[in-house]
């Protein structure tokens, strides 16, 4: 959370506005001096709104992309810790390890009772390595499937968060069956008969955000990314060259507004202007008012037409996925 | 025993000049004073025991008796005991270098209990439930037919009475001296949880120093939140039996509740201190739910 108190380190695309920003404040301390210097500071000031608006109106993917990866974006506890600052955390698999990559927890949702599913990035160092830089392990996503059955029994809603470049890959992961773990979630969680909805706050990695992204309702934070590989691996398959990202990155519609308009997400959540990362509350509050908002009218679906009526809404919604000529 | 007894002993003791020669008896002594088994601080026995039986000075949590886990839990005044006059027989005879009768008796004389888990109802923070708590002063904690039927039946009154379920465990594991029918309440405690899982109960298992064998590869392992007190050891064979087979040094870390959570095998690791508000709101957090999902399938 601190780091949302924090200056905003700013991304290649807003160096002009850092810039800005500087000769604004060498002026203001000027300005006791020279106090006919007001206008010239009220001129750039002007011209500092007018450029950031412009400049966050035209983003580019590749953008998007900078700002869904900013090391300072908020995080699933990071949201967690806005909305309800007593959250119960519920740790591991049961199995054998907890990964510090999936978060999940009991949460006070205004007047709602959820469990919240979330994959984390870690912002210093060795927290970054703890949390594997947010990329979970096959026992990541079983202790993500345990809390869906926990949610399935007592008729918690569930609210996921995906924020992951992907599921792990490495030696340990696939021995145990990584792809087994994310197979076994896509099947369990299209089944429950409570409320699901998922978020993506940052980047959402392909397999490794679908195995907690199977919802009823999904909706994208208005600077995230979803897609089915990263568009450097996308870049480097495809155009065998890694300076072509931003092409790969324009090619695959990867952000929230493309994405809205193939119809896979329900909604574009706003952020506060230049990125959640200028403001934490802004961001958390909009959030929790968009998940609050498709949880109640699930629930009210539930209680006219039966628990199971979720779960067919969520299937008849993914099966409905597709383009075929 | 509280310092102004022990200044009237010595009084009595400095009157009777007979008495005054022999040094303070270990017994007096050791109710007085409590030696912390991590930082060597001799704490005043009275002000430990304020505290939940936790070091103030190191936070090393002291093993704590069902009577004294119940009193620190439950709302004051509210736990009602049931099944409180069951006891143990002999189904098999069993003699080691004493008859198993004897040590009944002996471990009762000890700690007081008439078995190593007592069982009732309660409130937590105003929240009923039904709670059972195992005593490790008591023969070890070890899980012979009463305590099996004792977990089994507070299973089953809270499945009846639509009650969460708390165990507090802290036991050696299944009790010898009776043989495999010890062995059996494995089976039969575990089977009223899943009947109680599947009428949709919550339970609660708190996991206290120590938690092995039989117990923790029965009802402690199965809650639907697993919660363990800092520091306690908590595993299935014991570390010396492990580190005999395999011929290993272990991790000194290894089986505490710690251990366990970066393991993946606890929920959450809560300081006793919290212990009651966290049942509390676990307890009311699942509540709140229940009730809401119960209005939707109607």
């Amino acid at each position: 959370m601190a780091t949302g108190e924090k200056k905003p380190i700013p991304l290649e695309f807003e160096q002009p506005l850092a810039v800005l920003a500087q000769q604004i404040e060498a002026l203001e301390v000027q300005l006791n001096d020279n106090p006919e210097l007001e206008g010239d500071l009220e001129r750039m000031q002007e011209q500092y709104r007018s450029l950031k608006r412009s400049l966050y109106t035209n983003l580019r993917p590749i953008d998007h992309l900078a700002i869904a990866r900013h090391q300072q974006r908020p995080y699933t506890r990071d949201y967690l810790g806005h909305w309800d600052p007593n959250w119960i955390e519920m740790h591991g698999d049961r199995k054998g390890m907890d990964d510090a990559a999936m978060v999940c927890g009991l949460v006070q949702m205004d007047d709602l009772q959820v469990i919240v599913i979330g994959t984390q990035k870690g912002r210093a160092i060795k927290e970054k390595q703890q949390c594997n830089f947010g990329m979970p392990q096959p026992e990541g996503y079983r202790k993500a499937l345990r809390l869906i059955k926990h949610a399935e029994k007592f008729g918690l809603p569930i609210v996921t968060l995906i924020d992951t470049p992907g599921a792990y890959p490495g030696l340990s992961a696939e021995e145990h069956n990584q792809a087994q773990a994310i197979a076994e979630n896509l099947f369990e969680l299209s089944a429950v008969t409570v409320p699901v909805v998922a978020a993506v706050t940052g980047e959402g990695g392909s397999g490794g955000a679908l195995a907690i992204g199977v919802a009823n309702r999904i909706i994208m934070l208005e600077h995230s990314v979803y897609s089915v590989i990263s568009p450097e691996g996308c870049a480097s398959i495809l155009w065998r060259s890694n300076d072509k990202v931003s092409d790969a990155c324009q090619a695959m519609k990867m952000t929230a507004r493309e994405i809205l308009n193939l119809g896979v997400i329900d909604e574009v959540v706003e952020e506060p202007l230049g990125g959640a990362h200028h403001d934490y509350a802004g961001a958390a509050a909009n959030l929790k008012q968009a998940l609050v908002k498709h949880l109640k009218e699930l629930e009210d679906l539930g209680q006219k037409q039966g628990r199971d009526a979720i779960r067919r809404d969520r299937q008849n919604k993914f099966r409905l996925f597709g383009a075929h000529g | 025993m509280d310092l102004k007894e022990w200044f009237a002993n010595r009084k009595n003791r400095k009157e009777n000049k007979e008495v005054a020669k022999q040094p303070m008896p270990d017994e007096e002594y050791c109710a007085l004073w409590t030696q912390c088994f991590q930082c060597r601080e001799y704490l005043y026995t009275r002000d430990l025991r304020q505290n939940q039986l936790v070091c103030p000075k190191c936070h090393y949590h002291f093993r704590c008796g069902a009577l004294d886990r119940i009193e620190y839990t439950a709302d004051a005044g509210s736990f009602k005991e049931i099944d409180a006059e069951m006891q143990s027989s002999d189904p098999l005879n069993f003699i080691d270098t004493e008859a198993y009768p004897r040590r009944q008796e002996e471990a009762s004389r000890k700690s007081g209990l008439k078995e190593a888990v007592i069982t009732g109802v309660c409130t937590i923070g105003g929240n009923p439930c039904a709670i059972g708590c195992m005593d490790f002063g008591h023969f070890g904690g070890s899980m012979g037919s009463v305590v099996g039927e004792k977990v089994t039946r507070i299973t089953e009154y809270a499945k009846q009475n639509h009650l969460p379920l708390i165990i507090v465990s802290s036991s050696g594991g299944a009790r010898m001296q009776e043989g495999i029918l010890s062995l059996m309440q494995l089976a039969k405690t575990s089977s009223a949880l899943k009947d109680f899982s599947e009428a949709g109960g919550l339970y609660i298992s708190l996991l206290s120093e120590p938690t092995f064998g039989g117990v923790t590869a029965s009802f402690a392992m199965l809650g639907d939140v697993i919660i363990a007190e800092p520091g306690a050891r908590i595993g299935f064979a014991g570390r010396r039996v492990i580190e005999q087979t395999i011929r290993q040094k272990l991790p000194s870390d290894f089986q505490t509740a710690e251990y366990l959570l970066k393991h993946g095998q606890v929920d959450m690791v809560v300081d006793r201190g919290q212990l009651k508000d966290r049942l509390a709101s676990l307890i009311a957090f699942h509540a709140r739910a229940r009730t809401r999902s119960r209005a939707q399938a109607v």
